[in-house]
């Protein structure tokens, strides 16, 4: 069994009623409200599978659309022959296995030829699959009907997002999560101390690719119709890299600071002005790099720093003067 | 036939856009993701120019490379170089200006599309047909392509036969080697990065002659290029040059053998050989 600490049983404790709190919004409302929380849900869950390899590595993994793309057309595929929870089950394996593919071939070089393999892969794919659908089922688009409603999705959601933070609590107990903070912190000498830096490196891709198709395997039945250039959006990618780094990669929580505020922003300004939605975000890239280079979290954990560090200083001036 | 003359051409372009982004990375170190976008402005410029003054594109660019050289030395002064003096290491520098230029992509297309919408554009230019061992081709196309090895071949003697070529390649061996003889280091940075967007646009304004072009294809351009710079060899110019060529070939051999739809997986399968069997580039030496 594993044991937890105070303040571990305080964390989940709040966690929980976190939680609690969440999954009572569809009772509260199903329209607006719902579905803006389905979005936020959606990414709070892609952003912590992001963080759980981006987190550690600094790797910027612009993949996500692909995975989340294998993700909805696993079950676009065989929401009419197979049971939904199997679904899910192969979307993780499928999403998975593309994740270890990339993963040998890349992570075993340095960053950059990384982020330009998974610039171009949710296009790739995109590719590929409509040219394997053209020629083999004659037709691009894919109708998924179900009886999962909104609420119903929300709650898959929710109920992923916290197996993704159990898994990403887990990992970090782990030896695999140990072996990351050395490579993060510095990959030389985690190699000297014997550490398999490349095989740590893709087991934590495949979690986090896997995580990242169960949810757009999970989204399939809002979308009703699943074609590739909607399924392979590859503004997904980015959206998922700005969020997480505006609420920061350091803990696994974090990136939850930065998806609350840029979903319900994103979503206000694509209501009103839907032809300045590049500016968004590019101007949210350029602040993140230029003002927030550690997300919100960072900008938390100075303010604590500073205050850490002048309590002392003005109890010793206080004691000065007596 | 058809497929190698127009592979080359295609593969002629790329090489230019190649060129301007192996400057950057290679010498000024800055990872530059809206090069593609940098692409498209030279597009519509050419477009605009052409259209509303009729200035003749391949005179255009006697006019678009200068800007986009001033430009380009404005971003690299204004927006790289605080990040420059800020990183502590070169991958912090990386992951910086890839996430800063990433901001510049979207900044630069989200304005190109509120200026110019999302439509495609094109214009007729030289459109007559030239016979070429007996098949018919654009004329557009291979003004295009001989002005691409004009300027390559200038690119070429520039850096291999010049004073100042031989500062930018020796800055692209070692920054802080280069200081110890002198170079001005953060003026070559700048001058490499203003130059290497320079050969983009006019790559564009090349391009614009016979490519259909919207204000959002830039992110494309810009992960060829890429692709074409890691199988070139950072920094290498003869290694970019053969390796848009080989290219344009591959993706103008998919494309009318097996399916127009079907570039990118060629692209990415030359991109996995060279990655698998040669991650230092195609003329690159090995390292330990």
């Amino acid at each position: 069994m594993i044991r937890m600490n105070n303040r571990e049983q305080r964390v989940a404790a709040i966690a929980l009623l976190l939680f609690g709190a969440a999954a009572s919004i569809p009772l509260l409302d199903e329209g607006y409200y719902l579905s803006l929380s389905v979005n936020i849900a959606m990414y709070a869950v892609l952003c912590t599978a992001w963080t759980l390899f981006s987190g550690p590595t600094h790797y910027i993994s612009l993949a996500t659309a692909a995975f989340f793309g294998i993700g909805t057309y696993s079950v676009g595929l065989g929401i009419d022959t197979l049971p939904f929870p199997l679904l899910l089950l192969i979307a993780a394996l499928a999403s998975g296995i593309l994740a270890g593919l990339v993963g040998i071939a890349t992570l075993r070089l340095s960053g950059v030829y990384f982020v330009i393999f998974t610039l171009g892969l949710a296009e790739l794919v995109r590719q590929v699959v409509t040219w394997l659908q053209v020629k083999f089922l004659g037709a691009v688009g894919l109708y998924v009907f179900t009886d999962l409603a909104e609420k119903h999705i929300f709650w898959m959601l929710l109920a992923l997002a916290a197996v993704v933070f159990i898994t990403g609590w887990l990992v970090n107990r782990s030896r695999l999560g140990f072996a990351m903070r050395i490579i993060g912190n510095d990959e030389t000498v985690a190699r000297h101390v014997g550490i398999d830096v490349a095989r740590a490196k893709v087991i934590l891709f495949v979690i986090s690719g896997a995580f990242i198709g169960i949810t757009g395997a999970i989204l399939a039945p809002r979308f009703a119709y699943v074609e590739p250039p909607s399924a392979f959006n590859p503004v997904i990618s980015f959206q998922v890299v700005i969020m997480a780094l505006l609420g920061g990669t350091g803990r696994l929580w974090a990136p939850l600071l930065g998806v609350i505020p840029f979903t319900i922003l994103f979503d206000r300004i694509s209501a009103s002005f839907p032809n300045h939605t590049s500016l968004l975000i590019g101007v949210t890239f350029m602040a993140i790099v230029y003002f927030l280079p550690r997300g919100v979290m960072g900008l938390f954990e100075d303010i604590r720093a500073r205050k850490d560090k002048t309590r002392p200083v003005a109890a010793g001036v206080a004691e000065a003067a007596e | 036939m058809d497929i190698l003359i127009t592979g080359t051409v295609l593969g002629g372009t790329y090489a230019l856009i190649a060129l301007g982004l192996t400057l950057q990375y290679g010498v000024a170190r800055i990872m530059n993701l809206a090069n593609g976008e940098n692409l498209v402005l030279a597009c519509f410029c050419a477009f605009w120019l052409y259209t509303a003054a009729s200035i003749n594109p391949i005179i255009g660019i006697a006019l678009i490379a200068p800007v986009a050289f001033v430009l380009n030395w404005a971003i690299y002064a204004y927006a790289m170089k605080p990040l420059v003096d800020r990183a502590k290491n070169r991958g912090q520098l990386e992951i910086d200006s890839i996430l800063a230029t990433f901001g510049l992509m979207f900044i630069m297309q989200g304005v190109m599309l509120l200026v110019f919408g999302g439509e495609y554009f094109s214009y007729n230019f030289l459109s007559e047909p030239v016979r070429i061992l007996g098949e018919n081709y654009g004329l557009n196309r291979i003004v295009a392509l001989g002005a691409a090895v004009v300027i390559a071949v200038a690119l070429y003697v520039f850096l291999y036969r010049t004073r100042y070529g031989t500062a930018v390649r020796a800055v692209s061996v070692s920054p802080s080697s280069a200081s110890l003889v002198a170079i001005d280091v953060p003026r070559m940075s700048a001058f490499a990065f203003a130059l290497g967007g320079a050969l983009t646009a006019a790559g564009g304004a090349l391009l614009s002659t016979f490519y259909t072009f919207n204000a959002s294809m830039g992110v494309i351009f810009t992960m060829k290029a890429l692709i074409i710079v890691i199988m070139g060899g950072v920094g290498d110019v003869r290694g970019a040059v053969l390796a848009a060529l080989l290219l344009g070939l591959a993706e103008t051999a998919v494309a009318s053998l097996i399916d127009p739809g079907l570039t990118l997986a060629a692209t990415y399968t030359l991109f996995i050989l060279v990655l698998l069997f040669r991650p230092q580039g195609i003329f690159g030496r090995q390292t330990a």
